[in-house]
């Protein structure tokens, strides 16, 4: 016990890793599902252990193969990133239920497994990414998740899915190589490539060093910019999106792009914000003069698809702006505003991808125009998305609120009134997309072609509802949300210079 | 600290369990409501209690003096009354409205700060409206509406002025206010509509009357005596009360006299009786404010019981029409009795309620050297007894037989009449004991020689006028007709005026939106034209595309850093 308890930084990925090849070798759809089923429910226990030690007992770090960082590789959990393990194990463990016939269906029997590992792959750079301690190992991981996920995206049943595959395959690759060149500027400053080194080498670094460091920073913000399609580098998501299996899409859009954002957060604040005062340059304002173009172009955008599935991408687009926006923010409600959006979003974009996905199960298609009616055909789904909705909006009541209530007073402490007026301005657009669906599926009569559907069965019907009834949870109880995320904060805010 | 809660909350809260119980359970419950409210009051202290922080104000919503006591014991009492009276019913609805609106109304009397008072004052409004709407006619919902625009109006002025009044001085106390500030002035105001000063007045006898027969009871306790009440912490000795008091005791005669429906004659009555309180309040004097709140006491009681009678009559009968009714002694012995208890009481015979309540006010008034204003008042008295003293029981009861035979009013109807019948006579009667209840010591005493005879006369001349009237045929006959009162004002010249303003301003609005509307349907264009499926934001940017904005945007940042 002790054994393990010990490794459980390094059994937070190895589990997977070896579940990702073992399921390839499995070959079969079933058992492979069930390995996947298995790994993904462990995933949150570990990180719960995880997180509750750091809560307590503050970071851990865990030496790679027995050498000590910084010259080995360090898996270091703090809060920041325990939250963000959190967020992926256990939105992962909710939704693998609802893969198992939505990827019969839409992958193909002889490529389940495949699927499968893939999937298991992606989870495994994504951890990856997040848990690492040193930023060469970060790029690794962020290769491992992207690699894996251009294959889920390819899978997808529509011809241009290899399209959008190929496009973010190209994407992908540029942002990654900005990364590399930017953590090169910063190996070539300090020497090192573990995180808190850095940092600290960085800080004792000789001022005119500062130039190099700006070279870097700019790299790495316009290299994981890419990653997280902030506008306007985002125009490899929607297609991505909606030409992906129905579940990759629901887990892509709930964790892929989170952890781009923990990444950039991770190096604005504990390594830049460490040795210099980024807040003076111009960043800040780039950051939310982008945000807000996203906010209002993506939300515009998402009013006048028909595809639901790339209405909710853009819709993504846009709420990646709430998250970029809270870190422009930057004081202690905005930040916590744009953390805690990482969990509400990642909750209520799950839920309405699932709910999407349980209508492609059903009915075959997501086009706007073929599910007129669907509403009482399938009322439990296009309930949860509907509760789902109004959290994108941000109605009081569900997690979305909440997320923009910090916004909101993130933006007021720094005086910017114009933010908050724009803020609900745009979260009015959104009521315009999710209005417009929810009109079609319960106030039409009921179309011809969506006569026969019904409620999908229960292992699809309960990770969505789980995660409606969370999102509106998580509106009236935001301890375990806002109260880590504020904590976040609180902590990442300490540290800057 | 947690036994100090608001009486009135043990009947708000206690009232959403009564969907849970059914039949004589639900009776016994109803009934326990008001008693256990009693029982926690007695408990209470006097003093400020209940104090809540809230975001750093601090909100007293419990405080229990003498004044506030005096209006909890009233407000009890009629409580438990009303709800006797409404036994027989089967509606949830009414029986859950009207828990709600009378524990609001008692917390509104224990608030210590405006903002509990508005709180209160909106829950008010909200609960009594259902009273009227559970009517379930056309009529009774449209009046219902008009009611609740004008209950909350008076709720949203109270709120503005609160927070003007909390800007200007930092105090949110429910004390003394003055009228010199804007913040005052709106308070007063709000206090007014729902006082029914005269103009504002109107939703008193537009909606009463169309309560139902159970609803209007409570109805006539509550809402009028809470603003009373606020009239009297906040207002007293204001000098403007007084001749807004005496325009609203005698100009309602003048309605009441012509009116047909029944109920609505005790609307106006009720009206003129808030007019002698609102003088008592604008006297000040601590003999005219005793007067006051005695008199708002009473009137809950004598006014409550009339309109039970009243509404026992519609209850069997199915009308309240004067012209309808008459001959009903016969069948409704004991209502006839009861009801004949209240017009004593509220026309001040001696023995009665009204008579040692009302002296003091015109006591007050003499005193104070308001010959003119005691004039009309005396005037308004022989014109109670006129309208609500006699003819409510002459034209229900007696008048010419019209021949209809009907059922004694309900068991449950009788006892609440009863108990309100015996408590006027028993004021009336031993007022001293009463006395001792009302927040200042006067040692007035209202049986005196000069003062009784005095009553006497001026019962027995009015009396005597309505006969002679009455015999030689002058007095205004009852007919089937609508009066118009203020109300007509946003009734029907307000629509008038509403559509005409409608008409300008749609012909106007027509060219302003072409106009605008042409504006927009370009700026949609141009928004479809770059974010629609196939504009240059939406559409799928060829790879080289996406790489040069890369490229742009690393150059931008790389720029901007190095400025």
């Amino acid at each position: 016990m002790e054994l393990v308890s010990s490794h459980l930084p390094a059994l937070q990925i190895v589990i997977p890793l070896l579940g990702g090849l073992l399921a390839a070798l499995l070959r079969r759809g079933v058992p492979a599902f069930a390995l996947t089923l298995a790994v993904s429910w462990i995933m949150p226990v570990i990180s719960a252990v995880l997180l509750d030690r750091v809560l307590t007992g503050g970071p851990i770090s865990y030496a790679l193969g027995g050498w000590p960082p910084p010259w080995g590789i360090e898996y270091r959990v703090d809060v920041l990133n325990g939250f963000v393990l959190m967020l992926i194990s256990t939105i992962g463990a909710v939704i693998v239920p609802f893969a198992r016939r939505s990827v019969a269906l839409e992958v193909g029997e002889r490529r389940e497994a495949w699927f499968y590992c893939m999937y298991l792959m992606c989870l495994t750079g994504l951890l990856g990414v997040t848990i690492t301690g040193d930023a060469f190992n970060a790029f690794v991981f962020l290769e491992v998740s992207s690699l894996s996920t251009y294959v889920l995206i390819a899978l997808g049943r529509d011809r241009r899915a290899l399209v959008a595959a190929f496009r973010y395959l190209i994407m992908g690759t540029i942002g990654a190589t900005f990364y590399v060149i930017g953590v090169g500027f910063l190996y070539l400053l300090t020497g090192s490539l573990n995180m808190v080194d850095m940092a600290a080498r960085l800080a004792a670094a000789p001022p005119e060093m500062a130039r190099a460091m700006v070279a870097a920073l700019a790299f790495l913000t316009v290299g994981i910019s890419l990653k997280l399609a902030l506008f306007p580098l985002h125009s490899w998501l929607p297609g991505a999106y909606a030409y992906a299996p129905s579940w990759a899409t629901v887990f892509l859009s709930a964790t892929a792009t989170k952890v781009a954002i923990y990444l950039l957060v991770r190096f604005l604040f504990s390594i830049f914000g460490i040795a210099l005062d980024f807040r003076g340059l111009p960043i800040v304002e780039i950051l939310l003069a982008l945000s807000i173009a996203a906010m209002f172009i993506a939300s515009i955008i998402a009013v006048y698809q028909n595809n639901l599935k790339r209405m909710l991408a853009y819709s993504s687009l846009a709420q990646i702006g709430y998250m970029m926006l809270g870190i422009g923010i930057g004081n202690l409600a905005g930040l916590t505003g744009g953390l805690v959006h990482l969990v509400n979003h990642a909750m209520m974009k799950a839920a309405l991808f699932l709910a999407l996905g349980s209508l492609f199960y059903r009915i075959g298609t997501v086009r706007l125009a073929e599910i007129a009616g669907i509403g009482r055909k399938m009322p439990l789904t296009m309930g949860a998305f509907v509760v789902a909705g109004l959290g994108i909006i941000g109605t009081p009541g569900t997690a979305g609120f909440i997320s923009k209530w910090y916004l909101a007073v993130g933006a007021l402490d720094r005086g910017w009134w114009i933010l908050v007026f724009l803020l609900v301005v745009s979260s009015l657009i959104s009521v315009l997309y999710i209005g417009r669906v929810i009109e079609m599926a319960w106030f039409r009569p009921v179309a011809i072609q969506v006569a026969e559907a019904k409620d999908p069965p229960l292992s699809m019907l309960l990770p969505l509802l789980i995660l409606a009834a969370a999102t509106v949870y998580f509106g009236i109880d935001t301890r375990l949300t806002a109260g880590i995320a504020a904590q976040v904060a609180e902590f990442l805010l300490g540290g800057l210079r | 600290m947690i036994g100090e809660f608001s009486p009135g909350l043990i009947l708000i809260l206690g009232a959403l369990l009564v969907p849970l119980l059914r039949g004589r359970l639900r009776a016994i419950y109803m009934l326990a409501l008001p008693v256990a409210a009693f029982a926690h009051l007695t408990t209470l202290p006097h003093g400020d209690l209940g104090i809540i922080e809230l975001s750093g104000v601090s909100l007293t919503t419990l405080r229990v003096d003498k004044l506030s006591l005096l209006f909890s014991y009233v407000f009890l009492v009629a409580a438990l009354i009303c709800v006797i009276y409404s036994l027989h019913l089967r509606d949830t609805v009414q029986h859950v409205a009207a828990l709600i609106y009378a524990g609001s109304a008692m917390g509104a009397i224990f608030a210590g700060d405006l903002v509990t008072l508005f709180i209160y004052w909106e829950a008010i409004a909200i609960a009594s409206v259902f009273l009227i709407w559970a009517s379930r006619t056309e009529d009774s919902y449209r009046s219902g509406m008009r009611y609740l625009i004008i209950q909350v109006g008076s709720g949203v002025l109270l709120l503005a002025g609160v927070l003007i009044h909390y800007r200007q001085t930092g105090s949110l106390a429910f004390g003394a206010l003055g009228l010199d500030t804007p913040g005052g002035l709106l308070i007063f105001l709000a206090f007014g509509i729902k006082s029914a000063f005269p103009v504002l007045h109107a939703w008193l006898p537009d909606a009463y009357p169309r309560g139902t027969p159970t609803g209007t009871v409570f109805l006539s306790a509550f809402t009028t005596k809470v603003a009373i009440y606020a009239l009297a912490r906040s207002f007293a000795g204001t000098d403007i009360l007084i001749p807004i008091g005496t325009v609203m005791a005698a100009f309602p005669i003048f309605y009441a006299v012509i009116e047909n429906d029944l109920r609505r004659v005790l609307a106006y009555s009720l009206n003129n009786q808030l007019g002698f309180m609102v003088v008592g309040i604008g006297l000040g004097t601590d003999l005219a404010l005793n007067g006051a709140v005695a008199h708002a006491f009473a009137d809950i009681l004598f006014k409550g019981l009339l309109f039970m009678s009243m509404g026992a009559v519609l209850f069997r009968v199915g009308t309240i029409k004067g012209s309808e009714l008459g001959g009903l002694y016969k069948s409704m012995p004991w209502t006839t009795g009861f009801c004949i208890v209240g017009a004593a009481s509220i026309s001040a015979f001696p023995l009665f309620s009204g008579f040692v309540t009302k002296s003091m006010i015109m006591t007050a008034a003499m005193e104070e050297g308001y010959f003119w204003i005691w004039i009309v008042l005396l005037f308004a008295s022989a014109g109670v007894f006129h309208h609500a003293g006699i003819k409510i029981p002459y034209f229900a009861f007696f008048a010419h037989d019209s021949g209809k035979r009907c059922q004694e009013a309900p068991l449950n109807m009788l006892v609440a009449m009863a108990v309100a019948a015996a408590l006027c006579i028993g004021i009336g009667s031993f007022p001293d004991f009463f006395y001792t209840l009302l927040p200042f010591e006067t040692g007035y005493r209202p049986y005196t020689l000069d003062h009784v005879v005095a009553q006497v006369q001026l019962l027995f001349l009015s009396a005597l006028a309505f006969t002679l009237l009455m015999r030689t045929g002058i007095y205004p006959p009852e007919l089937r007709s609508v009066n118009i009162d203020a109300e007509w004002f946003y009734r029907r010249a307000g629509r008038s005026l509403a559509d005409g303003a409608r008409m300008a301003a749609e012909n106007g609005w027509k060219s302003v939106t072409h106009g605008i509307g042409r504006t927009i349907s370009v700026v949609i264009a141009y928004v479809q034209r770059h974010h629609g499926p196939e504009g240059l934001l939406a559409r799928p940017w060829p790879a080289g595309t996406m790489a040069l904005w890369t490229t742009l945007m690393l150059g931008a940042c790389l720029i901007l850093f190095y400025l």
